[in-house]
């Protein structure tokens, strides 16, 4: 370093030579050094790979966008790349006609673009009883955030006529192996639910979908059934599997609460998380998430004590309602241990609890819904690690 | 026309437009009986959409031999692929309607111990298995394999037969009929919070208290972080003791196929090479089987079908798409482990 830094003396390859041509690649690819940041399986969560989870990793992303070839995947019976011109939704049940359209047909109506988060109900739920994993990818990262576009279901609702009177749900089914299918009620359905061919600017990716899925703001994430090929309304919910069976939160006193759907406002901090090593003292850049499937984000508060005392965040613009709100905080890292936590309060003015506070009430077998404040231990030596404190 | 005119036209025509457009003519068709009838089979919780039909119990157990206990086990009661379908319920149970086993701690939670309402059963049976060839059974295939499995958790006799005319017979005896609830905030958008956090600023509580961290045994079970993280930037994965006990760089030894293939099949993230993580650590593999000549052929077949038992209770998936080349190359490396 005599006279100063080789990678401003010396010239390299890129700087001396040609690079490649346009459309080398017709679909672009990330940088070959981004290659780490990939969905990943958690070993030993689930049994089979065709029902199972791989979890977006947080720890690597900017903004509050997912990109479409890193969004989590859940599926209970494998995904399919389905023909768009094959597949069909019908729409019938207490309506006045019973519909059938293609996705010509559907394109045709007019069409929203809304940013909105997904969150598998079961976000966090390894974590209700103690830490089990390391790092942020695998206890927050079936969390993922795009700007959906597709017709209201309200429209098409309207379209075929439904009694929305008697007709207080609707029976949403996917047109995979496990037939997925959810209820929702008719209040939400003619609210904000979409039902959607297109994610950040292209069509749904296969494993979230395509060509058709229903979008459910605010609902957790198996309530958007993908490969969505019929809707039903009826008088009743439907208890199937999936809201009867399973995505129901066990209390303390062996009761199950059914059909619980909202994602109650939640957040993370993503760097510096789990499995991260600071380099040395100085500034970072605290930075995260926050969420809620009531409405928009209010406040995001840090702590780096352990919860003692707190700072109100940055929030990035857009803040919008049910989506992610990127936040930030400028720290100064002194060199002791630390213990990092975010807060968010949405525009309901509810704070999201500590772990002890939802333990009270829920105890700690729920499995779903875990909406609790991280704690992540910065170590003298600057590696940081998954605890959780009292 | 003047000009006023010209404009009122123009915008009759623009109303118009909109008018046709509000209807959305044109768009969709009707669907016909037929069409509703291949798709709407789902059934619900008061038995709208059961079809006509039956099958007893020792029909059931025929097709469940034949069709779902290669992976279920023959008593629905196998871990492999999913947490057993039966056990932990009691005739008090299905007396009071609660499984007084949900409220205690610890044990697995099978299926005839959430269950409480028939219909959720015998939907899912019929949309969605077997898993590997759904909507493949007769509508009396599906009440014998739900009455075979009702009979598996002791809520009907061997002797019985399920049709669409006794569901709700069977319905008032499910040991856990009466444990949902749908009384929670959880469900609309306005719904009331169960639990009420305060945003205090200074002060609050007294000094943390670390109650839980990452378990040792747990610190290598994902892999080698510093692949899973970009290479630049303030923070950095940290190298965790798993991938310190693989020397970094060694260009110099030529990379055993075998190795390669268990990275590449994902068998590294249970089985590291001296610590027991998910999985027995291979070293300890190789030394269980040392000078047994067998073994080779017995493990590649444990692979395939997975299992569990020798090493404790946790199970290994089923790798069944693996050639079998590779399985013996992945199996021999893991024997040279030292
Ligand atoms: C190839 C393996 C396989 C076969 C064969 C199979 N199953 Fe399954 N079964 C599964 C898997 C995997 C799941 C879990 C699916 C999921 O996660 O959504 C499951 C889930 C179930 C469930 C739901 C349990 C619950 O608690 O939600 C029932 C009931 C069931 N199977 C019954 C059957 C019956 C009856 C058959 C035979 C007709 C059968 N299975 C054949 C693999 C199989
Ligand atoms: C999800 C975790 C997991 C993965 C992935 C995994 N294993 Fe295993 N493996 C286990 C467990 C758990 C056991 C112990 C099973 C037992 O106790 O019988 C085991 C046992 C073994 C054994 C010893 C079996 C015996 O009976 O002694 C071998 C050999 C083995 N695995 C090889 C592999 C190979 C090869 C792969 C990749 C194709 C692989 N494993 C992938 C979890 C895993």
């Amino acid at each position: 370093m005599a006279q100063g830094d080789p990678a401003i003396l010396q010239l390299p390859a890129h700087s001396t030579g040609l690079g490649q041509p346009v459309a080398a690649r017709g679909y672009g690819k990330p940088s070959e050094y981004e290659k780490n940041l990939q969905r990943r399986e958690s070993p030993g969560l689930t049994r089979v790979s065709q029902s199972s989870v791989a979890f977006a990793p947080l720890q690597g992303l900017f903004g509050i966008i997912t990109p479409n070839g890193l969004h989590f995947e859940r599926h209970h019976q494998g995904w399919w790349d389905i023909d768009p011109r094959q597949h069909r939704l019908m729409l019938h049940g207490l309506v006045r006609e019973a519909k059938v359209y293609t996705m010509d047909d559907l394109m045709r109506l007019p069409s929203v673009s809304r940013i909105h988060f997904i969150e598998c109900g079961a976000n966090s739920g390894m974590e209700w009883a103690n830490v089990a994993v390391p790092t942020v990818q695998y206890s927050h990262g079936m969390l993922s955030c795009c700007e959906f576009t597709g017709v209201r279901l309200a429209t098409l609702l309207e379209h075929c006529g439904a009694d929305v009177k008697k007709g207080r749900y609707i029976l949403a089914e996917g047109a995979d192996g496990s037939g997925l299918t959810r209820t929702i009620g008719m209040e939400r359905a003619l609210d904000d639910v979409i039902v959607a061919w297109a994610m950040n600017g292209e069509c749904l990716r296969p494993e979230n979908g395509y060509p058709l899925r229903l979008v459910v703001p605010g609902v957790q994430g198996v309530s958007w059934v993908k490969w969505l090929r019929r809707l039903e309304v009826g008088d009743q919910p439907w208890d199937t599997r999936e809201e009867a069976l399973h995505y129901i939160d066990l209390m303390p006193d062996g009761l199950h609460r059914q059909y619980s759907s909202v994602q109650e406002c939640k957040s993370v901090i993503t760097t510096p998380s789990g499995g991260q090593v600071l380099l040395n003292k100085g500034q970072y850049n605290v930075t995260g998430l926050a969420w809620s499937g009531r409405g928009r984000i209010r406040r995001v508060d840090v702590s780096v004590d352990g919860g003692r005392n707190w700072k109100t965040a940055r929030l990035e613009t857009p803040v919008l309602p049910k989506a992610l709100t990127r936040f930030n905080m400028a720290w100064n890292w002194d060199g002791r241990p630390a213990i990092l936590q975010s807060r968010a309060i949405d525009d309901t003015g509810y704070v999201q609890p500590k772990i002890a506070q939802l333990r009270a009430v829920r105890g700690t077998r729920s499995i779903y819904h875990n909406n609790a404040i991280q704690s992540w231990l910065v170590a003298a030596s600057g590696e940081v690690s998954n605890v959780q404190v009292e | 026309m003047s000009r006023w005119n010209k404009a009122l036209c123009a915008m009759a025509l623009v109303l118009a437009a909109n008018q046709a457009w509000a209807q959305h003519s044109g768009i969709g068709r009707a669907a016909t009986p037929a069409e509703i009838a291949a798709w709407d089979t789902d059934v619900r919780g008061d038995f709208k959409g059961l079809p006509p039909g039956s099958g007893s119990v020792s029909h059931g157990e025929v097709v469940w031999e034949a069709k779902c206990a290669s992976c279920h086990g023959s008593f629905g009661e196998s871990n492999q692929f999913f947490p057993p379908l039966i056990g932990g319920v009691t005739a008090e149970d299905i007396r009071t309607g609660r499984v007084a086993g949900l409220a205690k701690g610890g044990e697995q939670r099978s299926t005839v111990m959430k269950l409480s309402k028939i219909s959720t059963l015998w939907d899912y049976i019929n949309r969605a298995m077997p898993w590997q060839a759904p909507k493949t059974l007769t509508a009396d295939e599906v009440y014998a394999l739900t009455a075979y499995i009702l009979h598996q958790g002791n809520i009907v006799p061997g002797s019985f037969v399920l049709s669409d005319k006794n569901m709700a017979e069977v319905q008032a005896r499910l040991p856990n009929r009466n444990g949902m609830t749908r009384k929670h905030g959880l469900w609309e958008t306005r719904g009331k919070p169960d639990v009420k956090a305060v945003a205090c600023m200074r002060n609050c509580g007294p000094e943390p208290r670390i109650t839980s961290q990452l378990p040792d045994h747990a610190a290598g079970s994902h892999g080698d972080l510093v692949e899973q993280y970009r290479l630049f930037g303030p923070v950095r994965m940290a190298a965790l003791p798993v991938a310190s006990a693989v020397p970094a760089a060694a260009p110099a030894v030529v990379s055993d196929p075998g190795r390669s293939l268990a990275d590449k099949n994902g068998c590294l993230a249970c089985h590291a090479p001296k610590q027991r993580t998910i999985g027995p650590a291979l070293a300890e593999i190789a030394s269980k089987y040392r000078g047994d000549s067998g073994a080779e052929s017995r493990l590649v077949a444990k692979v395939r079908a997975g299992g569990q038992g020798v090493w404790g209770t946790t199970p290994m998936p089923p790798f069944q798409n693996l050639q079998e080349q590779d399985l013996r190359a992945m199996v021999q490396w893991i024997l040279k482990a030292e």
